[in-house]
């Protein structure tokens, strides 16, 4: 029996069951470990001054303190713009940022230095909001343009006009196992880490640049995360090269693992957008034009935020076909930890202006906001170019959208809900039905590759090795699935093994929703390279010449743990029998395959080109309750719908849809980010930072699958699941903004995102004519207290 | 500073450990006794993921001292299945698929359990009820309700031999 196809449970399953599973802060100590933390600064932006930890160090249970001095290679790191510290030179830009790193023997010492720390630091002026960096001119990398048509004409020429501003919040990821690193001496001053990441690769080059030492001299493991979700793409840095600053330091093993309130605290988030948008319009809906200006809070650091830009950027279309089209992109420099990746990677952002722009288009018309997001729907052959030129083909946008229409009941509901509201003095529903077209393959080139190894066993077992990493997602599963039948053996023969940057070199990062698809496919090709040799050697014992049934390795089948020739399948012989012999024959049993997608290229300078391998679709329908006196959202119902293709594993498949979904509905509705005017943010833990949770779950909850026959290319035809569940949420926030525009038919409410019971309360008293603070007047952040005439300010923490 | 000499069945073991005063009880299971199956996931009893069984109480390992537990009986993930023979909740899980990076598992698994054994026919919103405590941030929750009652259905028909009524 085929393993693809299955629902076969995730690879670590009993292991997470039974609490056998290990994560980095559960490998148990070695001796003579210490404990690392680092001690961070209180301020946003602030000048060093001589600060003396000699106290520290003498402090019971420490084993050392080190700051930037104490650096063996250099301090400067950035994947895209190496324009970050690990360890400030002179000068701090976020609340959160390691000034020094501490080792003790235990948590008390380690809980006692933070406290005592005095830091003598110089306030500078902060800069906290995108406002606030456009009008300092704080940009990182340049302003990026993808165009199309021409919209000055579309907008002279429009039948009607439509501009505003758009804004959302940023979300932190919350994976449930925080940041962590565990590193070991080695011989001759090579170091082993382990490391919760997305990126083995990245954290041993950049440990190995810390240190001055080469890339070979350093080994990064990541047997599991506790959930990545893009908030361990790059960040898993700082805590890795901390620990190996102690090890380098002292000779012995180190451990960092931050608490819940230090990550949230001191890591990036998803970022936040302020979008200036305009759109030009026909009277039936047709969207002729649009300009958007797209502006993200990128924090101190470049991280990754010109690619999320860029990403955003292209996700400024979402499903529509936009004839005349200007998306400018510039990330602002602010004083909050550095914004990094978070599932979608600016995705989302670039998709919720366009379906803003296109629910606000349908309240000014008066029409439904489906009939117009059907209307500029991308077609089939026509219509059907994006922006940046590439041609969404195979795609069954359309189809999608018809089907979910009618499963949902979307036209009878829409009219009962609109009836409803007009009579109810205390609630208001609200219904959307939008789509999510998601772009797959890395924007950059080089990143799409992958590598594998596959090592084959006498006893006919196998273990696999990529580059990929494993965070829940199910990546192990599917690489298992898909090794298994390449070799026509049972799953159960097949084990995948801890990722390495020993087995696997130069891998990327398990991000853009491309783990599958890149190491999947590195796996066939090394399980395909065996199987030839295989099929050779099995043609040559499996042959029977005499009775005119001569070698032929292209006869040979693999199935079921058997290997036959078509001509006498009654002859086969077992797989492990049949390695064994391969062995004694001196038939190499392992190969490294690797893999490229084909046909992706994007020019940035231009805007133009192939960025994407193909696009995973799909559509969602929520409907919403909102309590007039109170703002209180409730989620009663979603219908989701996706094309992903041959669901390589339809179990992993749907939890990836359901938990994407769910995890989008909490940056649209209750997740919300707040800063102190210090830029300390206050709602760094759970208690006050609402994710999701089971009572947040609609009572009607329908997932589906639409198949397309059209799609046919990528690993065992199966698509991309990681990031685009995410963005159906934005059903939801329509689906608010529906039921708020029927207070006041043709008013466009202002509601920002996320949609907090505040904010929709905000709205709510704002449309209904009274007097309300509006949202300009109470920002998310309050303007910095010293962006005139800074005082010089000492500052004791 | 001196030590406090903790005595407690740990899923059916005799357990001694030494522990600080102000060692929260989460602490004292994993870097003491050597049970890392309960998750620090917040540290505030804000998520669950370090859920145990304490005397029969279902509680936050890190909002609980450590010498709390002298004398006591502490269930924990690692006690759930009966050497190979996986409790019925956690085979549901494995069924259902209701886990993916697995952190907040252990701790769904342990307030599932203390709910099946006070209300052996939970219907959904007290299963939700009884699980609100937990947070995940990966599978959005309708694979573990599904779990909960598939298994609550199969220990109505087949109950654990030895648990209580
Ligand atoms: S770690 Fe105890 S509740 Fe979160
Ligand atoms: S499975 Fe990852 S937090 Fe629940």
């Amino acid at each position: 029996m085929k393993a693809v196809g299955q629902n076969i449970p995730h690879d670590s399953a009993v292991g997470h069951v039974t609490g056998e599973a290990l994560y980095v802060d559960d490998l148990p100590p070695t001796q003579g470990e210490v404990l690392v933390d680092a001690i961070a600064s209180p301020i946003a932006h602030g000048k060093l001054l001589g600060n003396n930890f000699d106290e520290l160090r003498e402090l019971p249970g420490i084993v050392g303190l080190y700051t930037v001095s104490d650096l063996p290679g250099h301090n400067r790191f950035g994947v895209i713009i190496p324009d970050e510290c690990f360890l400030p030179e002179d000068v701090v830009e976020y609340v959160g940022q390691p000034i020094a790193v501490v080792a003790a023997e235990n948590r008390r010492a380690l809980r006692k230095a933070k406290q005592l720390a005095k830091l003598e630091i110089e306030e500078l002026p902060p800069v906290f909001t995108i406002e606030e960096a456009i009008a300092a001119r704080q940009f990182i990398g340049p302003t990026r343009t993808i165009q199309c048509g021409d919209f000055e004409a579309a907008w002279n020429e429009a039948e009607h006009r439509l501009e505003g501003v758009f804004h959302c919040n940023g979300q932190e990821q919350f994976y449930l196992e925080s940041q962590a690193a565990l590193v070991w001496p080695n011989e001759e001053g090579q170091i082993l880490i382990h490391s919760s990441t997305q990126n083995p690769t990245e954290i041993q080059q950049v440990v190995a640049e810390a240190l001055g030492l080469n890339f070979h001299d350093v080994i990064s493991v990541c047997k599991r995360m506790g959930g990545g979700f893009g908030g361990k793409e790059t960040q898993a840095a700082i805590p890795a090269v901390m620990a190996a600053l102690v090890v380098r330091h002292t000779g012995r093993s180190a451990r960092v693992a931050y608490t819940k309130d230090d990550d949230m605290r001191s890591t990036g988030k998803r970022h936040p957008f302020k979008i200036f948008y305009k759109a030009a319009f026909t009277a039936e809906g047709r969207i002729t034009g649009v300009e958007f200006d797209l502006y993200s809070n990128g924090g101190a650091a470049a991280d990754l935020s010109t690619s999320i830009m860029e990403r955003a950027l292209l996700h400024s279309d979402n499903a529509y076909h936009l004839p005349n089209a200007c998306f400018r992109g510039t990330v602002c420099k602010t004083n909050l930890p550095p914004n990094t990746a978070f599932r979608g990677f600016g995705g989302p952002q670039g998709m919720a202006n366009i379906e803003n722009v296109v629910q606000e288009i349908a309240i000014t018309l008066g029409r439904d906001a489906y009939e117009i997001r059907r209307l500029n729907c991308y077609d089939h052959g026509l219509r059907n170019t994006t922006p940046y030129g590439q041609v969404v083909q195979h795609h069954i946008l359309p189809e999608i959208l018809d089907r979910l229409e009618e499963t949902s009941n979307y036209q009878e509901r829409l009219q009962e809900i609109e009836t409803f509201n007009r009579t109810s003095a205390t609630e208001l529903r609200g219904l959307a039905l939008t789509p999510v077209k998601f772009g797959i393959s890395f924007t950059t080139r080089f990143l799409n590759q992958g590598n594998a190894l596959v090592n084959l066993y006498k006893d006919g077992t196998v273990q696999v090795s990529t580059g990929g990493t494993e965070m829940g997602q199910g990546l192990n599963t599917k690489i298992r699935q898909v090794v298994a039948d390449e070799l026509g053996i049972g799953y159960e023969q097949v084990r995948v093994m801890i990722t390495s940057t020993e087995k696997n070199n130069n891998a990327s990062p398990t991000a853009a929703s491309a783990g599958t698809d890149l190491n999947g496919m590195a796996a066939a090709n090394a399980c395909r390279a065996i199987r030839e040799r295989l099929a050779e050697f099995a043609a040559q014992h499996l042959s029977d010449a005499e009775n005119g049934c001569a070698a032929e390795s292209s006869c040979i089948h693999f199935g079921d743990g058997r290997v036959w020739d078509e001509r006498r399948p009654n002859a086969s012989i077992a797989f492990a029998e049949l390695v064994k012999l391969a062995y004694l024959e001196r038939i190499s049993l392992g190969e490294r395959g690797f893999y490229r997608t084909p046909g992706v290229d994007f020019n940035r300078d231009t805007g133009q080109g192939h960025p994407f391998f193909y696009y995973t679709t799909g559509a969602a329908v929520s409907e919403v309750r909102l309590d007039r006196f109170t703002g209180h959202l409730t989620l009663e119902r979603a219908d989701l719908l996706m094309d992903i293709g041959e669901s390589i594993n339809p179990g992993i498949d749907l939890g990836q849809t359901i938990g994407g979904f769910i995890q989008g509905v909490g940056w649209v509705t209750n997740e919300e980010l707040r800063y102190s005017n210090k830029g300390d943010l206050l709602s760094y833990s759970p208690t006050t930072y609402k994710i999701p949770n089971i009572q947040d779950i609609p009572d009607t909850f329908r997932v589906d699958y639409l198949q397309n026959p059209n799609h046919q290319v990528n690993v065992r035809r199966s698509k991309a699941i990681g990031e685009p569940p995410l963005m159906l949420c934005l059903s939801v926030w329509m689906a608010v903004k529906h039921a708020l525009s029927c207070v006041k038919p043709g008013a466009i409410p202002k509601l920002r995102l996320p949609a907090t019971g505040e904010k929709i309360l905000r709205c709510l008293t704002e449309l209904d004519g009274s007097t309300s603070r509006t949202e300009e007047e109470i920002p998310l952040i309050a303007p910095s207290p010293l962006t005139t005439e800074p005082e010089p300010k000492r500052a004791a923490a | 500073m001196n030590r406090t000499h903790v005595t407690c069945m740990i899923n059916d073991d005799e357990t001694e450990f030494l522990c600080d005063n102000d060692e929260s009880l989460l602490d004292a299971l994993r870097d003491e006794v050597g049970l890392t199956g309960a998750k620090e996931g917040c540290g505030t009893g804000d998520c669950g993921a370090c859920s145990i069984i304490l005397n029969g109480q279902l509680i936050c390992a890190c909002l609980a001292f450590a010498p709390e537990a002298n004398g006591g009986t502490i269930e924990t993930v690692e006690g759930m299945a009966d050497g190979d023979r996986l409790h019925p909740l956690q085979t549901s899980f494995l069924e259902e698929a209701s886990l993916q990076c697995g952190v907040c598992t252990p701790g769904f698994l342990m307030a599932a359990k203390a709910l099946l054994e006070n209300n052996p026919d939970p219907t959904e919103t007290e299963v939700r009820y009884a699980i609100a405590g937990n947070l995940c941030r990966c599978t959005g929750y309708d694979k573990i309700v599904r779990a909960v009652l598939g298994a609550a259905a199969q220990m109505r028909k087949n109950p654990i031999e030895g648990a209580r009524p």
